[in-house]
């Protein structure tokens, strides 16, 4: 194969695409392609939304969901055997005695923390740990913002609309109250801790847009919404001086004679040493699954995002709801290489970027929900076959973003979008100048453990709130509410796991019959096979690498 | 009809195969030679130097997190081939290059001076009172140097020294916190703590509030929403459905 010619970041033979995306710019200002009707978009997911395509999905054989249809990759890690034996590991003595323990310090673990502290839970009676940094979390990377009904042509009900509009009418209607009613507040929460929302000369909030959002709701920190309300919380956890661990995942959670969740066995990564938690009450926050590649689709995620809380709380017997959807984002990074699979904010295209096809043709507005709009991209590519192929195989369709200065002024598009400016710089590419190529990337786990408004679970002693939970977005999320949801529930979850040990929680012998039991039902059903979980991290080494491994301490 | 939304899904799957589990050699091209921790691996070309470390068979638990430019945690230290200079960058935002020396920064030793933001006064001598070091800079610019986000860090440092919280708010806004500049200082100051407080300082006293929000919380505090929640949360999946279609039609667009 001869070598590829770069200009500007791209090879020649994809620029000649990009010429025919500039010629059709000006005409396209300003028009956009109708919404889609109801039936269209239905039609359109069933026709080639990863979720929706036949495949890819079984039913699972234990457990509380027993029966339900899941991604195989999940029903992998629920259906496999636990990291630790059961019978062999000694629980007689308790390395860390706490109120309130707290798995995952992402947005919502971090609130949890603070807000416990706030109810009367003393900061040396919470713990807060983390399987590799605290604020190593899909949170520190959510880039468009945060939604708040705040305006006055705006209320909560129009959010929750929205939301349930979004969710296919499948979201748990008293936990969505409980996210658009806390909405206004933990805006006002973050403003009042110091974090820095983009605002006019009056301080009053630039506020725009999502997908499938009626009003102006998006609360943005440029485009690192999520890292600024994180380091800010994160901040304010360190000044309390609330016990942390890091690199020290969970790898169970423990139960007492009545099945109470009272505390997790965390494992030391780089030194292999188990430590016992006992605790009166346990919030798991641990994120979600994009690093399990469902339909081995790349992925937004964190390195971390292995699923990992659900596959412990599952053993105890705690139901999934919505488990079976994925959500897929419609711009993720379809090239260069390095960067395959990363977030493009949907904020681009709520700022004017389109998305148009390799003649430069539209062919869908540009704020559909996010999987009608991820589905009508997959049909660009690869059954209108419209798609602009890769030099590594990929297809993609262009993001017009030189539309955003355009339609705002020079300059709008590095004030808006350093991070993104910056990264394609990194690699060559102006994205103020030339489109970017885009793919749907695995996004988000639109389900999970199922909770109530106040982050409780059906097993008692287990709290849960963040992306880790279900019910909240019902089967697809809308922009700007897995910041909130992280916030909103990490909060009710630290008010109501202390509320819950004030008021006295008798805590039995910990113990890992949960798990027994659950080794038992794995083998009744039959399932023999050497799958370990949780999973703690993916595996990207080189196969050759591998090939040649020996393991020997 | 079925069979072909099978396949369609495995084209899919196909297209990104490299992404999305360990690189297979008979996939590869182009090759460079780089030196981690001082020994020789042979890896793809075009790889971000975490790939390429992935590809040569470690498995990352230190320096690595977001994979995508936001976090800090792959701070990287390196020398190109026949060059003095020590550069710095972020291991999975950096291509690797032929005859790289290189290694990682694991962790960044420096203590956060603990304080209460609600009864701090927003004034100059705060700053200096919880960073006195800042007083130490010596405006070498090793700092800037070092930035992989290209902030101009030696400049909200001596904002920092007057007392301009905006001016460190500003200039220090897209800092990931990964290290780099506190690593190579030679007056030992923590620059991503003293910015993350002048960040928070301004955020808190420098900005004004909007009272829309304050308005909106007292609303939803006084049950104002409530009598609309209750009839909206009645309705059948059929009328919300028709409530939602109507209300996408009204919707702002930019």
């Amino acid at each position: 194969m001869a070598e590829l010619e770069f200009v500007g970041g791209y090879p020649t033979y994809m620029r000649e695409s990009i010429k025919k995306v500039e010629q059709t710019r000006n005409r396209r200002i300003g028009k956009l392609v109708d919404q889609m009707t109801p039936k269209e978009r239905e039609d359109i997911l069933n026709l080639c939304h990863p979720d929706y395509a036949p495949g890819g999905k079984r039913e699972l054989k234990i457990g509380p969901n027993k029966g339900e249809i899941v991604p195989n990759e999940v029903a992998d890690l629920l259906e496999a055997y636990p990291l630790v034996n059961p019978d062999k590991i000694d629980l007689s003595v308790v390395d860390y005695d706490t109120d309130i323990l707290i798995i995952g310090g992402g947005l919502a673990g971090t609130s949890a923390a603070l807000l416990a502290n706030d109810n009367g839970i003393p900061a040396d009676r919470i713990l807060l740990t983390n399987k590799l940094r605290h604020g190593d979390a899909n949170s520190m990377m959510a880039q468009g913002g945060t939604q708040a009904a705040d305006r006055p042509n705006d209320s909560p009900v129009l959010h929750y609309i929205d939301a349930m509009g979004g969710g296919h009418f499948t979201n748990k209607p008293d936990v969505l109250r409980a996210l658009v009613e806390d909405a206004p507040g933990v805006i006002k929460w973050l403003e009042e801790l110091g974090a820095l929302f983009d605002k006019d000369e009056n301080g009053n909030f630039v506020e725009l847009t999502g997908g499938g959002t009626a009003r102006r709701r998006m609360h943005a920190c440029a485009d690192y919404t999520g890292m600024e309300e994180l380091r800010v919380i994160r901040d304010e956890f360190r000044n309390r001086k609330i016990p942390v661990l890091e690199f020290f995942p969970a790898i169970e959670l423990l139960t007492d004679e009545e099945n109470k969740v009272v505390g997790a066995i965390l494992w030391n990564m780089e030194t292999d040493e188990y430590k016992i938690v006992r605790a009166k009450a346990t919030v798991l926050a641990t994120g979600g699954f994009g690093r399990l590649h469902i339909r081995g689709f790349p992925t937004t995620n964190h390195y971390g995002a292995t699923y990992d809380g659900p596959v412990m709380a599952y053993r105890t017997g705690a139901r999934l709801r919505d488990a079976d959807t994925v959500q897929y984002h419609p711009t993720g990074a379809a090239y260069p290489q390095q960067i395959i699979g990363l977030l493009l904010t949907e904020k681009l295209r709520t700022s004017g970027a389109q998305p148009v096809n390799k003649d430069g043709e539209e062919f869908v507005f540009p704020l559909e929900p996010r999987d009608v709009e991820a589905a009508s991209f997959i049909r660009e590519c690869y059954i209108r076959e419209n798609g602009v192929k890769t030099p590594t195989g990929m297809k993609g369709i262009w993001l017009d973003t030189p539309l955003i200065d355009i339609l705002n002024g020079p300059g709008a598009t590095e004030k808006a979008f350093p991070a993104m400016v910056r990264m394609f710089q990194r690699f060559g590419i102006d994205m103020i100048k030339d489109p970017v190529l885009v793919f749907p990337t695995l996004h988000y786990q639109n389900g999970g453990i199922e909770t109530d408004p106040e982050g409780s679970t059906n097993i008692k002693g287990l709290f849960v709130a963040g992306e880790i939970s279900g019910g909240v977005h019902g089967k697809n999320r809308l922009m700007g509410n897995s910041t909130l949801d992280c916030m909103v529930f990490g909060r009710r979850a630290g008010v109501h796991s202390a509320e819950y040990v004030k008021k006295g929680v008798d805590v039995g012998q910990p113990g890992l019959k949960h798990v027994k039991k659950y080794v038992d039902e794995l083998k009744s059903a039959k399932i023999e096979t050497d799958r370990k979980s949780p999973l703690l991290l993916p595996d990207y080494r080189g196969k050759a690498a591998l090939a040649r491994g020996i393991d020997i301490f | 009809m079925a069979e072909k939304k099978i396949s369609l899904m495995d084209t899919v799957r196909d297209a990104s195969k490299g992404v999305i589990s360990g690189i297979d050699k008979k996939d590869v091209e182009h090759w460079v030679e780089i030196y981690f921790l001082g020994k020789a691996y042979q890896v793809p070309a075009g790889l971000t130097i975490m790939q390429a470390l992935e590809y040569a068979g470690y498995r990352l638990i230190r320096s690595c997190g977001c994979r995508a430019g936001f976090c800090g945690a792959c701070s990287t230290v390196f020398r190109r081939k026949g060059e003095y200079k020590l550069q710095t960058a972020m291991a999975c935002q950096t291509r690797v290059e032929d005859g790289m020396y290189l290694v990682q920064i694991p962790f960044s030793p420096a203590e956060k001076p603990l304080y209460d933001i609600e009864k701090e006064k927003y004034e100059a001598s705060v700053l200096l009172k919880y960073f006195p070091e800042v007083a130490r800079c010596v405006s070498c610019n090793t700092c800037t140097k070092a930035c992989p986000q290209d902030l101009q860090v030696m400049d909200y440092v001596q904002a920092a020294l007057k007392g301009d919280y905006k001016q460190v708010a500003e200039l220090s806004f897209e800092c990931i916190q990964c290290g780099l500049c506190a690593i190579r200082c030679p007056a030992e100051i923590v620059q991503y703590h003293v910015a993350q407080f002048g960040r928070r300082m301004y955020g808190k006293y420098g900005i004004p509030r909007e009272e829309n929000t304050e308005k909106r919380v007292k609303e939803i505090k006084n049950g104002e929403f409530n009598k609309k929640f209750e009839e909206i949360m009645s309705l059948s999946e059929e009328e919300l459905r028709s409530v939602y279609t109507e209300q996408q039609n009204t919707r702002e667009v930019y």
